[in-house]
Order: structure tokens, then sequence, then C-alpha cells
């Protein structure tokens, strides 16, 4: 497979320095069919050990490595190099989350929004001996909420988790979404309450960012605007 | 005391297994922490694709199904090397295993009738694979994530355990260092329950994550805990060829085709009766025969076709496998078929434990891949390994829990021994840390895999495997002036490379001996030179022992058997 010359620029940065943040440039000989995320590896274990990524499956499962390629909120595993079209990558952290080091964001106060929602399957009734029936029809809605691998793409390109922290952010409500679509789920009522506010789903732009960026597919934009129909007082 | 934090049980791995295990530990109402290298939504559990094996007989065609079958089956695809008894507990506890997941929320694929549907898949006399679609790790991982936080159970996440603590050939915690600041902490705990995966990054071509180095196999095997069966290693018949991601069972079990180079169905020559449906070992073998013998397409792989399955199909039941041919070979099975090649995939050694999870370690548990509980002998079944991590994941939970409840250690709190442990640990890092001058682990790392690759892989004999031992006794010393890039603390993942790349190479050494020493063909384990399964000398598990000098000793135990006599195994 031809290999080409490309020149990798990652944003680095480590807060606990006080410096500011900066581009650093790496040389690399990358092959037809690399990604992104195999060049990084390399360049940090052949030029620079110090260059902090997360990664973990490499097969777009386990959202461990969603940062901005070239400008895109990207998973980085499944982003070709040559598919690019520019031999200048740019890779930087995801906005959104407060840089730990390098491509390195705070996941923990992504993952914590989770909490807010109470994020569990709740049956009103108990457990029959075997499982619970299903009509495959009654999946359709619920399913695809399933998928989300809390990369935080969603989180990186939502414009109201940019200017608003309390918000709880597309990737919390397409989870909350999932059980609420849940025909197995008894807890609806609660479930609603707890995104009954602007911190919850009137806070959403509807702009649909967080839907077209998954890389799963989810639609959380869709779950919401469900959550907002089901809230609206009868008249 | 000394700041050192303190649970009833510590649970090293945050997949399947490990948060099986709190859950369960939770539930007894003793105290659990999950420590975990990445964040436990990362774990390669996530990854599974095809499903979890349960006789629950859904399927039109498996109302005859039974546990009884189950573990026949299971027996019987891993050659014989199953321990029976344990294989039998398997496929006993699997339908509440699995009816207790959808409980939890899991949500399975249907049927029409509303039931959990099941898929055929290699090995099995009924279609007993429960799946999610072709994601089924990925609906079981987050379910038992969620059931985690309703708990409150305890995340130290990003946590790479360096060691196993042991008093008095007791074990009574970890050291553990901080990935994002590189701090060193001794944890300390009446029960120590490893929960890792497998150590599929010895090889150069595999299915497993960056994060499979087996490093908490190699920190029990440094603690004292014997190793069993490390040589049989599985390698997946179809992963996609470039990359090596996983192609799941499950394609084949909904009906796809393996086709050589000259536009041929070839299962027929290897297993008449079940064609593509053969176990693993059975499948990758043929198609490595096919691109040997030059039936292969260039560069060495085979096609899977699914076209006739019609795209409806394919997306409905097959949709990630869709996404990732076409994310990552360019390639839509709706339009076209899908390059495939064996590659390793499944780590059927590991730790012995019993069916409780108890090691030769008093206080150290195992369950999940890293353990060697023995259901999966010679080869495992599709299907079987995220029901291992709900059966004997519980069935740890519960005997750590017991244990920790009976008051844990006999002694007084090995506070000392954690300390010591600390300190030591502390200074080999910083040795290691300081040294500059020397050989980067990626070259070692590099040379590991390309020799277990060519040497220990699909097909072995004595040549090859004398070659890997002695070549990775030559790694080894190498590894001895193994320098980093870079002294730095934070997110020092050089650091945690090169401390797992020790470990590596010592399973890889007892991978490379047991091959060697195993004279016969068993499962995924097939020596060119000795192409039949020898049941007179070899019906027995390879025991690995460290030595007083870092060398493993080999050992051997009988099988235990239940009344499944060993036959001929065809399909």
């Amino acid at each position: 497979m031809p290999a080409k010359r490309f020149n990798v620029s990652v944003r680095r940065h480590d807060p606990t320095s006080g410096e500011s943040p900066w581009f650093q440039d790496y040389e690399v000989e990358v092959a037809e069919g690399v990604t992104v995320l195999e060049t990084l590896l390399r360049i940090q274990a052949e030029q620079d050990g110090t260059l902090a990524f997360r990664y973990s499956c490499r097969g777009a499962v386990c959202g461990s490595c969603a940062m901005v390629v070239n400008g895109e909120v990207s998973l980085a595993c499944r982003t070709q190099v040559h598919g690019l079209g520019n031999d200048r990558i740019t890779v930087e952290p995801l906005p959104n989350l407060e840089v730990v080091r390098d491509l390195v964001v705070d996941m923990d106060f992504f993952l914590e929004k989770n909490l807010d929602i109470r994020p569990w399957f709740d049956p009103a009734d108990p457990d029959p001996p075997h499982e619970r029936l299903v009509d495959p029809s009654d999946w359709t809605e619920a399913e695809p909420y399933t998928n989300c691998i809390l990369c935080a793409s969603c989180h990186a390109v939502c414009p109201v988790t940019a200017r608003d922290p309390s918000y709880l952010g597309p990737a919390a409500l397409a989870k909350h979404h999932r059980f609420l679509a849940d025909a197995r789920d008894g807890a609806a009522e609660k479930r609603l309450a707890l995104v009954d506010d602007d911190a919850g789903v009137w806070g959403c732009d509807v702009v649909w960012n967080c839907s077209k960026i998954c890389p799963k597919g989810v639609r959380p934009t869709q779950g919401i605007l469900a959550s907002r129909e089901r809230l609206k007082p009868k008249s | 005391m000394s700041g050192i934090s303190r649970h009833d049980v510590l649970i090293a791995g945050g997949g399947l297994a490990g948060l099986r295990a709190a859950v369960q530990v939770h539930d007894a109402g003793r105290s659990v922490a999950v420590v975990s290298k990445v964040y436990p939504i990362r774990s390669h559990s996530g990854a599974a694709q095809g499903g979890v094996n349960a006789s629950l007989g859904n399927h039109p065609d498996g109302g005859d199904d039974s546990w009884e079958g189950h573990a026949f089956d299971t027996i019987k695809g891993s050659d014989y090397l199953a321990d029976q008894p344990r294989a039998e507990i398997l496929a006993q506890d699997a339908p509440v295993r699995v009816l207790e997941m959808e409980h939890w929320g899991a949500y399975f694929s249907r049927f029409p009738d509303g039931r959990i549907a099941q898929r055929p898949f290699g090995g099995a006399g009924f279609p007993r694979t429960c799946y999610a679609a072709d994601r089924t790790g990925h609906q079981l991982l987050h379910t038992l994530w969620e059931q985690c936080l309703k708990r409150g159970i305890t995340f130290l996440d990003e946590w790479f355990v360096t060691r196993i603590v042991t008093h008095d050939g007791r074990a009574g915690g970890v050291v553990a260092l901080h990935v994002p600041t590189g701090e060193l902490r001794a944890f300390a705990a009446d029960v120590v329950l490893i929960a890792g995966g497998g150590y599929g990054r010895v090889f150069a071509k595999t299915t497993n994550a960056y994060i499979n180095t087996g490093s908490l196999t190699a920190a029990a095997y440094r603690a004292g805990a014997r190793l069993e069966d490390m040589e049989f290693i599985q390698f997946h018949p179809t992963t996609l060829y470039g990359t090596n991601i996983l192609m799941t069972e499950g394609v084949r079990g909904e009906g796809g085709y393996l086709v050589n180079a000259e536009g041929k169905r070839f299962m027929d020559r290897y297993a008449p009766s079940v064609l593509e449906l053969a176990p693993r070992d059975i499948v990758a073998r043929a198609i490595q025969t096919e691109v040997d013998e030059g039936r292969g397409f260039e560069g060495g792989y085979v096609q899977l076709d699914i076209r006739h399955l019609g795209g409806d199909v394919i997306k409905e039941k097959l949709p990630g496998i869709r996404q990732i041919a076409m994310d990552f070979a360019g390639v839509d099975p709706i339009e076209e078929p899908i390059p495939v090649q064996p590659g390793q995939h499944y780590s059927m050694g590991g730790v012995s434990c019993d069916e409780n999870g108890e090691t030769d370690v008093p206080g150290l548990l195992a369950a999940g891949e890293c353990s060697c509980v023995s259901v999966h002998g010679a080869n495992r079944l599709g299907g079987n390994s995220l029901l291992e991590t709900l059966v004997f994941g519980k069935r740890a939970g519960d005997r750590a829990a017991e244990i920790a409840g009976a008051g844990g250690a006999p002694d007084a709190s090995p506070a000392d021994a954690l300390a010591d442990a600390l300190a030591e640990e502390r200074g080999a890092v910083e040795a290691l840390r300081k040294r500059t001058d020397g050989e980067r682990q990626i070259e070692i790392r590099r040379d590991m895999q390309r020799t277990m690759t060519e040497k220990v892989g699909l097909f072995r004999d004595g040549a090859r495997c004398v070659d890997a031992v002695r070549e990775i006794a030559r790694l080894r010393t190498r590894y001895r002036r193994v320098a980093l890039g870079s002294g730095h603390a934070a997110f020092n993942y050089d650091l945690i490379d090169t401390l797992e790349l020790r470990g590596m190479l010592e399973l890889a050494e007892i991978t490379a001996l047991g091959a060697l020493v195993r004279q016969e063909s068993r499962g995924s384990h097939w020596r060119t030179d000795h192409p039949k399964r020898d049941d007179t000398n070899w019906l027995k598990h390879t025991m690995a022992t460290r030595g007083k000098g870092g060398q493993p000793v080999i050992d051997y135990e009988d099988v235990v058997m239940a009344g499944y006599e060993p036959t001929e195994r065809t399909y």
C-alpha cells in the first residue's frame, strides 16, 4: 500500500503548568488504510512519549478516542488519514470539556451528567420468571438510543453545553429517552420530572448538531422533543 | 493509619465479569470498589458482538434444547479439555443469568412472540445464542454499568494495577498507578478479585483492543497464582482483512457463506455436515488452508458473503458489522463480500481457579477472560464467553463476599506488607522513569508480536515453537535494558506500555513453552508434526508456576470428568 508523508499538528496543553496551549508538528509516513489513532500511537511510541490521548478498542465501539480532526469531531480510530484529503492534519481535543492533558478531556464531568437522570431500568411490576415480552415493533423507537457509546462527540458540538455547564447535554438526555421509550420501564413520570427544566429538555436549542455527529446513529434531539411533547400541559 | 483506602473486596477490571461481581458483592452488603486502567465502559466486553448462550428454547428449532445439550456441546467444542462439572455449571446457570440481564433492562432482540431472539452459532446443537443485534456485549456492559451506578458502587477509573500484594502468601490488596497523575498508591482489601481481559496483544494480528495485554493475568502470576492452559489461543476465523476487527460468528449464524478466490464455498471439505457453522478452530484452519494452498485472495484472505440475506436482514440483524465493514474496509456487505482472515481472538487459558473463582493464592479470586475455570478447554464456543463473565462473575462475587464476611485475613491488617510493596513499586517505577538510555519498548513489543503470530499461531510445529521460546527469552533479556522516551508523570502511556510488556513477555513465554511441550493437536492447538489428539498422554491441563528465578515451571493436572467420554470430534 502506498505510503505518504503527512504533517500532523497536535494541540498540546498541560493545564497544570500554567503555560498556554500550543501546536506541535510531527512528520510521519502513513500507509493507505491507516487511521488517525494508529498514527497518533506511532507518534507516541516512536517520536514523543509525552503525547497524551485515550484509546481502547480501535473498532469504534468503546467511545474512548473522540477528538477533533481537521475541524471535525471524529472517532480517531475510524478516521482514515488518507481519506482526509489533505497532507496536513490538525488534531485537537473535544471542545466543551476541560482539557486534562493534550487530547485528554475531563470525562468525569461528562459521565456524571448521567447520574442526574437515574440511568437504570425501573420496571413497575416484579420480575416475571421469564423475560418481559416485548413486541419487536415496540423496540424500533427505543433501540437506537441504547447504541450510545458515551464518546461525548455530541457534547462537543452542542451549543448549549458550550454556554451552560448545568445543562444535562445530549448524551444524558439520549440515555433518558432510552428508558422513557422502553415499553418495559415503569418510571416515566419520575423520569419526565427529572428533565422538566432548562437544564433538561427545555434547554435544547434544537439545532440537531448532536444527531448529525453521532457515530452510532443516535438522535438525542428526537428524544428530547418526544419528552417535551409528553411534558406539554394537556389543553 | 497510613491513608491507605480499604475495601472488603477490591475488583480489578471493569468489564462484564468485574461489574457482575461488583453487583453481587454490593448486594451481599460488603464494601466494594472497581479499579480499572480505563473507564469501565471502555472495557473490551463491549466489543463482543454475536451473543450469549442459554438454552431458553425460544427458537422455533430449539424447543428440545436443554442445559445438558449446552454442556455437551461446550465439552465437545472444548475438544474434551474442559473440566466437565464446570461446563455443566456454565450451562445450568445460563438461563437465569441471561434472564437476569433482561430483568435489569438489557435490550435483547426479540422473536415475533416477544421472547428473546436466539440464533444458531458454531458447534451448537440448537440455536441458543441470545443476541442484541450484533452489539450484545455493548448492551450487557452498559446495562451492568447502569446497575452499578444505581447501587453507587465505587469506581477507581484509570488506575493501572502494577502489583497484587500478598502477605504470608495471602492477597491483601494491590498497588496501582494513577494514569492521569502518575501517582502510585496502595489499596487494601480482604479479597482481591481480578476480572481482566485476555492477552491477545501478545500477538500481531488480533481482534483484541489495545488494552488487552493480560496485565492482571501477569500480576496474578507474579503474586504466585498458577496459569492454566495458556497455549490454547483462539483464532477467530473471520476478522476483517487489514485491521483484524471482529466480524461476528453471527454473520455465519444468519446464513453467511465463506467463499475462496475460485468463487467456491469450501467448508464442505472440512465440516461436511455443518459447513460454515463448525466451531471456530475448525473454520479458522479451513480458511488458512485455503489461503496456504493458493485458493485465497492476494494478501491472504477469503470472502464472507451475506449478499443473499438481503439489505433488510443485514440492516436489522447485522448493522454493526455492516458499519465496521464500511468504515474500516470500504465494503458495504449488502453490495460486496467482506474480506476476512483468521486472527487471534480469545485466551482460553488464564489464572487457574475453581468454580467460585478461588485461585491457589488465598484471598485472590479471578473471573472472566483472565481466568481459567476451565469451561472452554482447548476451544471456546462462540457465545460462551459473555456467558462465562455473567455466570462466574456472579459466583466469584458471591464467594468474595463470603470470604470478606468471614473476617478476611487471619492475621492483623497487612498494612506493613502494603506499605513495603508500595515503596518497592515506587522505587522500580522511579528507576524506570530515570532510565532514558536503552531500547524503547515498542521495538521489543513488535518483535514479540511477530514471533508469536508467525511461530505460535494457527498451525504450529516443534521447530517453530523452539524458535519462539528462544526468541522470547532473547526479548526478555533485551527488556532488561528497556528505557522510556520520557520520564514524565502524568499520562505516561510509554511507562504503562513498558510495565505491561514485562508481563506480556512472561505470558508469551508460557504460551510458547506450553505449545512446544504439548505434542498433540487438540482444539485450537494444532501441531502439524503431531496432528492427532492424544488422550492417553495429553488429556490434561498445562499448569505454569513462576519459578524462583522468574522462569516458568510447567506441570500438569488431570481433566475433571463427569461422564462425557472423549470421542473423535467431527462435525
